[in-house]
């Protein structure tokens, strides 16, 4: 064909770059919510504090070091099975400030209301929250209510924000890891993303799958009285463990290299991952973390960890390296070696 | 995992690495044709365990990646229209038409929904009467039965607000194509799995026999793919061109004749475009005029417009196994997952995007 004609024809799909609107992707913690960052939200509110992009910022406050953190939540269904809106709102900012070290004291909660929400649903979730805050030994000290017109939200959602204080001598960040350091991982992956979708989808499986929402301090806690050799604590959440150490290869400029076969999954979660098409090690948690830890000191703080109800599975999984930069890779059962991208879009929306 | 674990199992792989090396005395190129085979193969890293005699390339087998660029317009179009629910698998969704995609679509105030099965449109179209579904029906002979089967049903209840939107490709046509080629390099084919369970594989031994090419129906854990490629190279240095059965917990040689008389009743053969390769006669399905009713392209009409892929994609020769991914000079620089420029970059499936999530040139 001719070179004009056919160029009349050519319609690239690169225009696609400039996004003009916002996609459930932007919510998802991949790399669209990466680009908003960077794009919006960094140049708009630039500050040293904000930078760091923990999951905290930490704040130094008469010669203390207050941890500082906000989540909103806008999870559907709003219950389900292993826990509800209200507990994941509190465990959620609670394991925010654990992740940087700090003991959660204060919580502030926000409700966005939804025109005819039933009254009973709302109580529900008070109740989830004064339950959850007793457990994790936090006060919801302040809070707000808006309501908006029917079709404008989707019955309720919730935002908290908490303080917490950091322990004396623990300095923590994502950008800190160094090439030998141990990757630590809590437990098995995929609860909390998989008993939300089997919900969602109504499916039904043989055991329910339960979601692991759950406040982490303490496991943090004990891990922080074995040692402070630790550069960061992340709890894999949105975009599961493969966002959480891209993240951390990226900030700090290292590779990781997981080892597949020590990455514990349920068998159950791995049978719905396999239906429905979709790779654990990018699903959703809400009471597991990831530790960066220095490598003389990896197995005492895994001894410590299987002391705690919520660290009985801990194993380490992973070594940070030189080689791959920025990459996280993996070295499959079969013993060859794959790279773990950073998901781009929204596996799952709506998971928290 | 029962029916998984065994399939993954290391000490089984390597046995059967071992017997691959020990039985290959030359070069041989083999093609799997599946997307989901693709994915597994990278995952895995089966392409390191292999002699380097042994070489794999990768074939068109992923529908997403060779569904037209007009067809995702059409989709897009229809998603806009205030009266339509667009109702999609989810992979559909982030694949880019010419201008935009369905997530834009649904981001700019267009009703598209996710499901995991042509059943649940249906559910959505009875439950809204007032709003015409369009069920966007995509793939291979594998959804074919349960997209046919949507709209055999539709028909039945008489239900007037329910259409699909489709563009079924057929897996043997597009390896005649290749076979048929001059340049074509393959010399053994793993023929899909899940394809062959629905449809049996006796149109592959035409294809055996035609084009002198030993093909063996493979399945899509690694242990069934290396098996797969040891049938395959076992053939080959014996000088055999037969089709054999690797995915037998599976597949029989006449498939699943139920499905195909529901094919056949609501489905016939017509001449399909396919995204990065071109036009390939009596390649794909299209609903019978019996149903017309549920054929979207008849309920809606669309305009036809030529839409070329970038001048730049290398992807007919890397669907006809020509080229590898890495080969291309906008591979994981201009061309990635999150902008494709063309066919085989789109899906996760798609033999760019495996070669871009689990390999890039890093490692």
């Amino acid at each position: 064909m001719a070179g004009p004609a056919k160029l009349d024809q050519l319609h690239c799909p690169l225009p696609l770059r400039a996004r003009d609107t916002i996609m459930l992707g932007h919510g998802s913690g991949g790399t669209l919510s990466a680009e908003l960052l960077r794009d919006v939200f960094l140049p708009a509110f630039d500050n040293p504090t904000l930078a760091r992009l923990d999951d905290q910022a930490i704040l130094n406050v008469n010669g203390s070091r207050l941890a500082f953190t906000t989540d909103s939540f806008v999870v559907k269904p709003l219950f389900f099975p292993g826990g509800d809106i209200g507990s994941l709102a509190v465990y959620g900012t609670v394991n925010d400030l654990a992740m940087g070290g700090a003991q959660p004291l204060y919580l502030s909660i926000a409700f966005i209301l939804e025109e005819g929400l039933k009254m009973e649903v709302l109580q529900r979730v008070a109740r989830s929250v004064r339950a959850a805050a007793a457990a994790a030994g936090v006060q919801v000290v302040t809070g707000d209510t808006k309501v908006v017109e029917k079709g404008s939200g989707d019955e309720l959602f919730v935002n908290t924000s908490g303080i917490g204080l950091v322990r004396e001598g623990v300095r923590l960040s994502a950008d800190q890891a160094r090439p030998g350091d141990r990757v630590l991982l809590s437990g098995s992956i995929g609860d909390h993303g998989i008993a939300i979708l089997a919900q969602r989808e109504g499916l039904e499986f043989e055991s329910a799958i339960e979601s692991d929402s759950a406040p982490l301090h303490t496991l943090v806690a004990a891990m922080l009285d074995v040692t402070h050799d630790f550069r960061c604590f992340r709890d894999p959440t949105r975009g599961g463990v493969s966002s959480t150490c891209n993240e951390i290869a990226a900030q700090s400029k290292v590779g990781i290299l997981l080892e597949e076969e020590t990455i514990p999954v349920r068998e159950e979660v791995k049978g719905a991952c396999e239906m429905l098409g979709l790779d654990p090690l990018y699903v959703a948690n809400e009471g597991k973390l990831i530790a960066i830890v220095d490598p003389r000191r990896a197995d005492e703080v895994i001894e410590a960890m299987h002391r705690h109800p919520l660290g009985s599975e801990a194993r380490i999984i992973g070594t940070v390296t030189e080689s791959h930069p920025g990459l996280v890779a993996m070295r499959t059962t079969l013993g060859t070696t794959r790279i773990v991208d950073m998901l781009a879009g929204d596996q799952l929306p709506r998971i928290c | 995992m029962k029916y998984i674990d065994e399939y993954r199992d290391p000490g089984i792989a390597k046995a059967l690495v071992a017997e691959i090396r020990q039985r290959t005395t030359r070069h041989w190129v083999l093609m799997e044709i599946c997307g989901g085979q693709t994915h597994t193969l990278m995952r895995y890293g089966i392409d390191e365990l292999l002699p380097q005699a042994v070489e794999i390339v990768h074939g068109p087998g992923c529908p997403v990646c060779v569904t037209p660029l007009e067809t995702i317009d059409h989709a897009i179009e229809l998603a806009l229209r205030p009266d339509v629910t667009l109702v999609s698998y989810g992979d559909m969704l982030r694949v880019p038409g010419s201008q935009s995609d369905l997530f834009r679509a649904r981001a700019a105030g267009g009703d598209v929904r996710i499901v995991y099965s042509p059943m649940e449109a249906l559910k959505i179209a009875r439950q809204n009467p007032q709003r015409q579904v369009v069920f966007f029906g995509i793939g291979f002979e594998t959804t074919a039965p349960p997209n046919a089967m949507a709209v055999w049903q539709a028909h039945r209840e008489g239900l007037r607000n329910f259409s699909m939107l489709t563009s079924h490709v057929l897996v043997p046509p597009a390896i005649r194509l290749l076979l048929a080629s001059d340049r074509n390099r393959v010399q053994g084919f793993i023929a899909p799995g899940h394809v062959c369970t629905v449809m049996g594989y006796r149109q592959y031994e035409e294809l055996a026999r035609d084009f002198r090419v030993p093909i063996v129906v493979g399945g899509f854990e690694p242990v069934d793919l290396l098996e797969a490629i040891n049938m395959l190279v076992a053939q080959l240095e014996a000088g055999r061109t037969e089709v054999e059965n690797q995915y037998a917990r599976s597949v029989s040689r006449e498939g699943n004749v139920p499905a195909q008389r529901l094919m056949e009743t609501v489905l016939e053969v017509c001449d399909r475009k396919w995204r990065g390769i071109g036009t390939i006669p009596r390649s794909g399905y299209r609903i019978r005029q019996e149903f017309a009713a549920h054929d979207a392209e008849q309920v809606f009409g669309f305009p036809q417009h030529g839409v070329e892929e970038p001048a730049e994609c290398i992807s007919a020769e890397v669907l006809q196994g020509l080229k590898k991914p890495p080969d291309c000079a906008v591979f994981a620089t201009r061309c990635t997952p999150e902008n494709p420029m063309g066919a085989p970059m789109v899906s996760a499936e798609g033999a760019c995007a495996a070669y871009y999530h689990y390999r890039r040139n890093a490692l």
